[in-house]
């Protein structure tokens, strides 16, 4: 089987690689890029813990051929904010206690995001419908739908702010 | 309630403090058992039964062997060259861990491919060829004791049918006459199907033995690693791995709900696979193998509850018929095969009861997991529940009036219940009464009715239930004889900060936040300078681990003693550097103080300085203190769940309109915690009631192995949660404080079943077994109408 | 779970992408949004030998009116359909549909393309297309050829694309008057395939008299349905609710469930009924705005 090359922008970095036809992205990025903040929890775009950013559209990544990604612009849970601080969607899950084991938190945010860039001030059934391909196990959802719309009020204050 | 005693920033008990582990999880650095990535680590991918039941006629593994990578392709012919091919489970019985020539469930394991990378294992476990001969499956457990059915273990000597045991408690004769005598006998066969934890991370271990050291270190999805070493060592013993050599450590848990409390095949195998091949060795379920293999519930229960006329409750009986699969690998203490189900007779005092229960084997997968639940607590709770709502039914009479009339009063506790608890303490008509209050409860009554003239259906659903978590007492409670204590260890380093080690394991519940809150509240050292550290069986102090609501009644009050052996010698310190006699201390959180003369003083931080640079002459240093706890009772955290739904009988649909949780779960470490606790298991409680359920075909297939077909709800079918609390103290724990997490679990499903039934009884429909589904309803409401 | 060995290769141009199927032969498979295939592949029910990712051709995502008819190109995603003020405006079946198909971030990558050309009869847009009365428009070795909706679903996975024909327009006649359409499809959660879904598009004149219908079904036959009969009832006629009951026993009958996980065969026929008829007065409402 032929290897292909392959090269896409991960976080903000350029990254080159040989793969496999069959190689799926969630395994490109935590095998072979050793970031392990995207997590497989179903296999069958079910539960959402792999999903990530493909040129800012939330997708599952353990659906989604890495050689697909050529020359695509990724962003992972490690990618969000700069290191040492919170995307307002971290701040909130914090703040909100929107988390407990943490396995699903990473996709959950990495939806969040999208579904506030196409829904900025989304009401209370929007985000339930809008996380509604993420599964989490542990919180009952009604912290996360709450982390969702703290986010969502600070950075509609940070847009505010930076206009 | 409860009233703080230490400022926010002390963060002791009764403070919402967020989450000191959130900021790993929440930046991707959390370190699950999959992030584990070692030198020249292998992977392995296991082959598993298409058959329910087969004799296994021939592995061939040439064609997996000849592809580029595959190393190995271990069977239970290779294990069972190192007596490895079977293990013993918690409860005497006994479980393949590969089989030699007959699989006994589908998807049970039959070998084991060991490659360089996970991709290739998985096609050389595509390539494994096994020859089957199927046989007829046992899959109705009520088969399984039939004259004519085969027997499913004849390895097992002695073994003449297919019954594993039977169990009682209570008095049968008593009982029956009291139940013979009632004005009113409500009765039902109630089962609960089996359901499975689907934690987002599956189950998974990197096992890695060096042959140099001769050690194993295990990385492993585990609830109870330190209970899991000693097994380990029982099991493997015999080929050098004995427990000094082996180190656990359980990493990050992505969700266990109980589910991480056995010991899986594949774990063993990928042990087995390092130890022989000296190379770490990775295995990771995919979720199909996570669902289809280990379960919970399972139980038939035929119940009987008596009454008078009025409805004073005098009698209940249950018997039961429990399918545990092939084996019996139930993680329960040894003492109690069938959990702590005779919690059964509920929140309510009455005089006789008698439960018992037989337990078969069939061609299923084995289990027995007390999945978010102390032991077999939520099918006692629903089986009560249920039948106290079709009591209240049947006598026409409001069922909040006939749980008040029934309960337990305040001040009979600590109650003596007729199966043999020692309830601690509650305030069940307080807890039922606010959960009314907040809901609206009268106003509901008076809207079911218009809508019910109206021909609408709409339900109201009570559940006030009483658990039983903890365990336990050392003289009732071991698992394979060790005893059920739980341990804290805690350094005071000079500086005045802190390191506690535990014998528990946090997989989401806050350990690191809530266990420093308890250190801070016995202390005064903040709960931010303290690091909670568990899961490491070389360094953490030997435990039982967390399940059954245990880690706070066990490890958390191991935790405040603990503090309390640190502060005793603190003030022999304090009283040292006051220069005055012991005597004349006094401590309020976080200073020693001389008595009369708040004045003097030193901080707890000064006195730790001093336990290192300047201790009292004969003392020993340091400020260290170890304590294992042996409860002397379990907790009985209780509430009261209402739920109101209405039912659309065109199609069947359910509408969950409001649901009201109300909790005591005594003192309350952190109020956000315990809420959020809640919200989780009320979600893990509305998807049994209405979503989730294991499903067999007659062959013995799993019909419903994925994410796609096993319905685990997502923020949609959750409905938004409201809850509450009252706070009853437990007397005997040195917190006040109860087990809280399984309470949701236990006491949703069966509000949600009453509040559909509710709904339902005007057609006539007085019970429907969960998962309660719009199908299910429809086909109810047709037979209902057909009889009518 | 992890796919099968196979070959990737990716086409630009629909040229290149049909000319790469010849030369592969039948163990090459077409992907889209890859929603579809890659599950299959990875339960290992699908082991195509080459994959043709098409999903990078340019100009197949659009979603327009020209003349008289709504045409979207197949690689238009399910959330551009979700999106679009146009579909929001002039044809909300499409909402309807696609807020209930799988969840947000499959609608991201799943196009509509993929979702007809499966040929599944589970997919919602097969019975949105039976209703708008769609004609699927393919382009393969032989050029452009253009097929009536009803021509189209030949059996399960089964459709009538020929070996290297590919998806690439979807055309439906142009929203009129006094037109709308409604779907709505039961299922057990939240993005779950359904257990019955019903599309109606009704059409009526200035008196209220339907001019045309189309009723498609969902995940209650082999094949994607369309309700003959129903529809034979109701077009030149006022609607009247009598007509309406009549429509939910004809379609009850005419519908193929069977039992199984989503529930019994009856119940099925029973959900059939309820939807068409609230699908008929949600369409009509929307008709008549």
């Amino acid at each position: 089987m032929a290897k292909h090359k392959v090269t896409m922008t991960i976080n903000g970095k350029s990254v080159t690689a040989e793969v496999d036809s069959r190689l799926l992205l969630v395994h490109f990025i935590r095998e072979n890029l050793d970031m392990t903040g995207t997590h497989i929890g179903c296999d069958t775009s079910s539960c959402g813990a792999c999903t990530i950013l493909i040129d800012g559209k939330s997708v599952k990544s353990c659906t989604y051929l890495t050689v697909r990604a050529d020359g695509a612009d990724i962003t992972t849970i490690e990618g969000i904010a700069v290191e040492g601080t919170n995307h307002p969607l971290q701040k909130a899950f914090h703040d909100q206690h929107g988390l407990h084991c943490g396995f699903c938190t990473p996709g959950m945010i990495m939806r969040s995001i999208d579904l506030l860039k196409t829904n900025p001030n989304p009401t209370e059934k929007e985000i339930r419908w809008g996380i509604s391909g993420n599964l989490c196990r542990c919180t009952g959802y009604n912290n996360i739908v709450k982390s969702v719309q703290q986010a969502a009020a600070e950075m509609a204050k940070e847009k505010e702010a930076s206009v | 309630m409860f009233k703080c005693k230490t400022s926010p920033e002390v963060g002791g008990m009764g403070h919402s403090v967020k989450r000191k582990e959130d900021a790993r999880f929440l930046h991707g650095k959390g370190k699950y058992t999959d992030d584990v990535k070692l030198p020249g680590m292998l992977h392995m991918v296991i082959v598993r039964s298409p058959y329910a039941y087969a004799k296994i006629l021939s592995i061939n593994k040439e064609k997996a062997l000849a592809i580029d990578g595959v190393l190995a392709v271990i069977t239970g012919e290779d294990l069972a060259q190192y007596n490895l091919h079977w293990m013993p489970t918690l409860l005497s019985d006994s479980q393949m861990v590969l089989p030699t020539d007959t699989v006994m469930h589908q998807s049970q394991e039959v070998c084991a491919v060991i490659a360089t990378d996970r991709y290739i294992a998985v096609d050389g476990a595509e390539a494994v060829d096994v020859q089957y001969e199927p046989m007829k499956a046992i899959v109705n457990p009520f088969k399984a004791l039939d004259e004519d059915a085969p027997l499913l273990r004849p390895d097992k000597e002695g073994q003449k049918d297919n019954h594993i045991y039977h169990w009682e408690r209570g008095e049968r004769e008593k009982t029956d006459a009291a139940i013979a005598a009632a004005d009113v006998v409500v009765k039902e066969r109630i089962h609960l199907p089996r359901i499975h934890v689907a934690s987002i991370e599956t189950c998974g271990v990197v096992a890695s033995y060096d042959k140099d050291t001769e050690k194993m270190l295990i990385y492993l999805t585990s609830q109870a690693p330190h209970a899991i070493r000693t097994i380990l060592a029982l099991v493997a013993g015999h080929v050098g791995l004995s427990e000094e050599k082996i180190r656990i450590i359980a990493p990050d848990i992505g969700g266990g709900f109980g589910g991480k409390v056995p010991v899986y095949p594949g774990y063993v195998i990928a042990i087995a696979a390092s130890f022989l091949i000296g190379k770490p060795v990775k295995w990771i379920e995919d979720r199909s193998e996570n669902l289809v293999n280990g379960f919970a519930r399972d139980y038939h229960m035929d119940c009987e509850l008596a009454a008078t006329k009025d409805g004073k409750i005098q009698a209940f009986k249950v018997s039961t018929l429990a399918d545990h699969g092939y084996t019996d690998s139930s993680a329960n203490p040894s003492k109690y095969p069938t959990g702590m189900f005779s919690i059964c007779t509920g929140s309510y005092d009455y005089e006789h009861a008698f439960a018992e229960l037989d337990a078969v084997y069939t061609n299923k997968a084995p289990g027995g997991v007390a999945y978010r639940c102390s032991f077999r607590v939520t099918e006692a709770v629903h089986a009560i529940e249920r039948m106290v709502d079709k009591l209240a039914a049947e006598i026409g009479k409001d069922p909040a009036q006939l749980r008040f009339e029934n309960f337990i009063k305040k001040e009979d506790f600590p109650y003596a219940s007729p199966l043999g608890w020692s309830y601690d303490s509650g305030d069940y008509k307080q807890t039922l009464e606010k959960a009314m209050d907040m809901i609206g409860y009268a106003d509901y009554k008076k809207e079911q009715a218009e809508k019910r003239a109206q021909g609408k259906l709409m339900g109201i659903g009570i559940c006030t239930f009483t658990e039983v978590v903890g365990a336990g007492p050392s003289k009732d409670f071991d698992i394979l004889g060790i005893k059920m204590f739980d341990s804290a260890e805690i350094r005071v380093h000079p500086t005045g900060k802190a390191l506690a080690r535990f014998g528990t394991k946090s997989q989401g519940q806050g350990h690191e936040t809530t266990y420093a809150q308890i250190l801070a509240e016995e202390l005064g050292i903040p709960y931010t300078d303290i690091e909670i550290d568990e899961g490491d069986t070389d360094t953490a102090p030997y435990g039982l681990g967390t399940y059954a609501s245990r880690s706070t009644p066990t490890a958390g009050a191991a935790a405040a003693i603990a503090a309390r052996k640190l502060r005793d010698k603190g003030k022999k310190i304090a009283a040292h550097l006051l220069e005055v006699s012991e005597e004349d201390i006094e401590w309020e959180v976080g200073k020693y103080f001389v008595k009369g003369a708040p004045e003097k003083s030193k901080t707890i931080q000064d006195v730790a300085f001093a336990a290192y640079t300047n201790f009292p002459e004969g003392m020993e240093p340091g400020f260290e203190a170890t304590h294992y706890y042996d409860p002397p009772n379990l907790t009985f955290p209780n509430g009261a769940y209402i739920c109101v739904v209405e039912v659309e009988e065109e199609t069947g649909a359910i509408d969950v309109k409001r649901f009201v949780a109300i909790d005591d779960c005594g003192n309350i470490i952190n109020p956000m915690i315990v809420e959020g606790q809640i919200h989780g298991g009320l979600t893990q409680g509305i998807a049994p009631a209405m979503y989730e359920g294991i499903v067999y075909d007659d062959e013995g297939n799993v019909l419903n192995g994925t994410l796609m077909d096993y319905l685990v709800p997502t923020a949609v079918e959750s409905p938004h949660w409201e809850t509450g609390h009252t706070i009853t103290p437990s007397p005997h724990h040195p917190l006040g404080a109860k087990g809280v997490a399984e309470s949701p679990t236990v006491g949703a499903p069966p509000a949600i079943a009453n509040a559909i039934i509710d709904a339902l009884y005007p057609l006539g429909i007085k019970h429907l077994d969960i998962p309660i589904t719009p199908d299910k309803v429809w086909d109810a409401i047709q037979v209902a109408k057909a009889k009518a | 779970m992890i796919p099968a060995n196979f070959n990737y290769h990716k086409a630009t141009t629909l040229k290149e992408a049909i000319a790469l199927s010849q030369e592969l032969g039948e163990e090459a498979k077409y992907m889209s949004g890859g929603h579809s295939l890659l599950p299959m592949m990875k339960l290992r029910f699908a082991t195509p030998e080459h994959i043709i990712d098409i999903s990078k051709i340019n100009g197949l995502s659009y979603i327009k009116e020209e003349g008289d008819l709504l045409k979207i190109g197949a690689l238009t995603t399910q959330s551009e359909l979700e999106h679009n003020d146009l579909l929001k405006k002039s044809y909300p079946i499409f909402g309807d549909a696609v807020w209930l198909t799988a969840d947000p971030s499959v609608r991201n990558f799943g196009t509509i393309g993929g979702n007809i050309a499966h040929g599944d009869a589970a997919n919602d847009q097969p019975a949105l297309m039976l209703a708008l009365r769609a004609t699927i428009i393919a382009e393969g070795v032989d050029g452009k050829k253009s097929i009536s909706i009803d021509d189209f679903f030949h059996g399960f996975y089964m459709t009538a694309l020929e070996f290297g024909d590919i998806l690439t327009e979807i055309q439906i006649p142009k929203t009129k008057k006094n037109s709308g359409g409604a779907y709505h499809k039961v299922e057990r959660k939240v993005g779950d395939y359904a257990t019955a879904g019903v599309a109606v598009h009704v059409e009526l004149d200035d008196d209220g008299i339907c001019q045309e219908i189309g009723i498609g079904l969902t995940n209650v036959s082999a094949v994607p349905m369309r309700l003959e009969r129903g529809e034979e009832i109701l077009r030149g006629k006022k609607i009247t609710d009598d007509l309406i009951e009549q429509l939910g026993v004809i379609a009850s009958e005419d519908c193929e469930p069977e039992s199984d996980l989503r529930g019994s065969e009856a119940y099925k026929r029973s959900i059939v009924n309820t939807i068409t008829k609230r699908m008929l007065n949600k369409a009509l409402e929307r008709a008549r705005k």
